[in-house]
């Protein structure tokens, strides 16, 4: 009787992935065909294809400084978007700087993602007290604004590029959790949790091998608008100068830097700042596409 | 509708007691002393243990806690170890710049990101739903400093339309009265006719107001699109269109009514973010208010400062959220009964 349970269930498990893999391929298909979602995915290959062959796009190196041609105006010279006060070649940096900025993207959404993921289906698959006092806790941490807290965790670590990434990482768990345990709260409900559960499958088995993968839509979305969020700010902690640290070639450092020469070199100003907007942009573009063809509610 | 604002109430003190306990113990375990940092590195360790006495910090943590709380309570936060002041005291003194700063952001924001929204939604996918769109997505990709400098670049120095910093022409002194200089400069033209602070004051606030509305505007135009697309699909908007209600007043008088829910609370999320979002703007244009306080509060590790700031702007955050519900379960009578 149980193996003929067992048996029928792995079946259906079959039908499920064969479905699932079914419903991921159609959620590619739409992807391509959804035009933010393209746009934002051909961006940020673009940047991550700029980190990864930094040394051969450029002939200059991003910390060369040759004071003789500091302050050469753009598309003038080989030095194409021109030289900055030290002159250094701005091109060359805002290249070098993508490499930082995906890195600080990626690491601190994996510090956010990992504990937030770990957080929220605890908190949601165990649910009463445990449930409770998590939710009551992070509450509070979003009581404090998201961008004070970052600045203020860093303030302490003391300043520097992997501080900021902590917290940034760090600031922003609350928020995944939240996500992580709303999806969870759902998913647990579904006939396919309770008949797992009756064959004998383990508390960890049910969270993280069959909660956790059909929750994860959601997640994956959150984690997209994570990496522009991200992005901008350890921009923004750099130009506070609680972030990277000089000579480092990240995008922030580079504005803050440069505000001096506002009245006399426009170009050293503007040129990170639009490799910022640009690579975020990219990852909400892409969120929103994400959005529409995991989430077809959310759709207009 | 009595007992659901009494309700929240209560509920909102363990939020309160729980943010001055993180906040408190985030910094008072964070690495550095703030006694060293006072006194400086070639300070004797006399002088130090002397000053830490003198500070509480010699007592254990728990102590301090328990005292911090007791002067939190009394709305007492501290002095500023840079400058001797009260910090409640510092942070009266800054606010009036902060609150006229968000105030003006939050009305450029709301008033265009409304009517942007609605230009979208009404006139879907044509190049002026796209346009807005478009827009709002860049609005809300762009780092809030870098557009802040752009401004100044364009506006201040190329254009020498704007200044580029500051809230009041120094050479147009006047004693502040409520500390939002735009009353001020209105008060000031009531009573002696001299427009010149009004104008100076709102021409300062220009700049500063667009690049710190900038997101929230993004965001607002988004919702309202969004929000309206759907009732626009009700068979009540369909009704009153086949009745032969003008299309203006369909949208304005019917739709945009019960489109405006998810605008307000989204509208009063941002309010915590302007506060935070204040310290990059006021950064960038030498505004004096909160955010530039803290930063330079931050800088200095400014204990008492960093904490007590950090404690004010997340209660005021609490606050006017709670606020934004209860009107929210004034316009909507479905949250309060649930």
């Amino acid at each position: 009787m149980n193996t003929e349970i067992q048996e029928n269930t792995k079946e259906k498990s079959d039908e499920e992935s064969a479905e699932k893999n079914s419903l991921f391929k159609e959620a590619v298909f739409q992807l391509k065909g959804n035009k933010s979602a393209t746009i934002g995915f051909v961006i940020i290959v673009g940047f991550i294809l700029m980190a990864f062959l930094a040394p051969w796009l450029t002939p200059f190196e991003p910390n060369d400084q040759d004071i003789s041609i500091r302050k050469t105006a753009p598309f003038i010279t080989s030095h194409i978007l021109g030289t900055d006060d030290l002159g250094r070649d701005l091109l060359t940096r805002i290249i070098y700087g993508s490499r930082v900025s995906l890195v600080i993207g990626t690491i601190s959404v994996s510090i956010s993602l990992s504990f937030g993921i770990l957080i929220g289906l605890i908190s949601g698959f165990y649910g009463g007290w445990v449930d409770r006092i998590v939710m009551r806790f992070i509450d509070i941490m979003l009581a404090i604004p998201y961008v004070l807290l970052t600045i203020v965790i860093v303030a302490l670590l003391g300043p520097s590029l992997v501080n900021a990434m902590i917290a940034i990482g760090v600031s922003q768990i609350p928020q995944y959790a939240r996500v992580v345990r709303a999806s969870v709260l759902a998913e647990k409900e579904n006939d396919y949790i309770t008949a797992e559960r009756s064959l004998g499958a383990s508390n960890f088995e049910l969270m993280f091998k069959s909660i956790l993968p059909n929750s994860i839509a959601p997640i994956f979305v959150q984690a997209t608008l994570g990496v522009g969020d991200a992005i901008l700010s350890s921009a923004a902690l750099s130009f506070l100068g609680l972030g990277a640290q000089p000579p480092t070639s990240e995008w922030g450092l580079m504005i803050a830097s440069s505000r001096e020469f506002v009245t006399s070199a426009w170009w050293i100003v503007t040129f990170p700042g639009v490799a910022i907007l640009l690579t975020v942009l990219g990852f909400n573009l892409l969120a929103d596409g994400l959005r529409d063809v995991l989430d077809p509610r959310m759709k207009d | 509708m009595l007992k659901y604002i009494l309700k929240r109430l209560a509920l909102l003190i363990p939020t309160l007691f729980g943010v001055v306990t993180i906040v408190f113990f985030m910094i008072a375990l964070s690495p550095g002393d703030p006694a060293r940092v006072m006194l400086g590195e070639r300070a004797t360790a006399a002088s130090i243990e002397k000053l830490r006495h003198e500070l509480g910090l010699d007592k254990p943590l728990y102590v301090q806690y328990g005292l911090y709380l007791q002067r939190v309570v009394k709305l007492d936060l501290g002095k500023s170890i840079k400058s001797g002041q009260k910090v409640s005291e510092e942070i009266r003194d800054h606010l009036p710049a902060t609150v006229e700063l968000a105030i003006w952001a939050m009305i450029f924001s709301t008033t265009v990101g409304i009517f942007l929204g609605v230009m979208s939604a009404t006139r879907k996918n044509s190049w002026i739903d796209f346009g807005s769109m478009a827009s709002a997505l860049v609005g809300v990709s762009m780092p809030v400093f870098w557009l802040a400098l752009v401004f100044i670049m364009i506006f201040s120095v190329k254009l020498d339309l704007f200044p580029t910093g500051g809230r009041m022409n120094i050479r147009y002194y006047f004693t502040p009265i409520s500390g939002l200089y735009v009353l001020d400069g209105f008060i000031v033209l009531l009573k002696s006719g001299d427009p010149k602070v009004l104008l100076s004051a709102l021409h300062h606030l220009v700049l500063p107001a667009i690049a710190l509305g900038t997101i929230p505007l993004a965001i607002t135009a988004r919702i309202t699109r969004s929000s309206l697309l759907e009732v626009l699909n009700q068979d009540y908007i369909k009704t009153a269109r086949s009745a032969g209600i003008k299309e203006r007043r369909v949208i304005y008088r019917y739709a945009l009514k019960n489109a405006l829910l998810p605008i307000i609370t989204v509208v009063g999320l941002q309010v915590g973010m302007l506060l935070a979002g204040a310290i990059l703007t006021e950064t960038v244009f030498s505004w004096p208010g909160i955010g530039k306080w803290l930063y330079h509060a931050i800088e200095a590790r400014d204990y008492p400062a960093v904490q007590g700031g950090i404690i004010f702007i997340s209660i005021s955050f609490v606050l006017i959220n709670l606020l934004v519900d209860i009107l929210y379960s004034v316009v909507n009578p479905k949250i309060r009964l649930s």
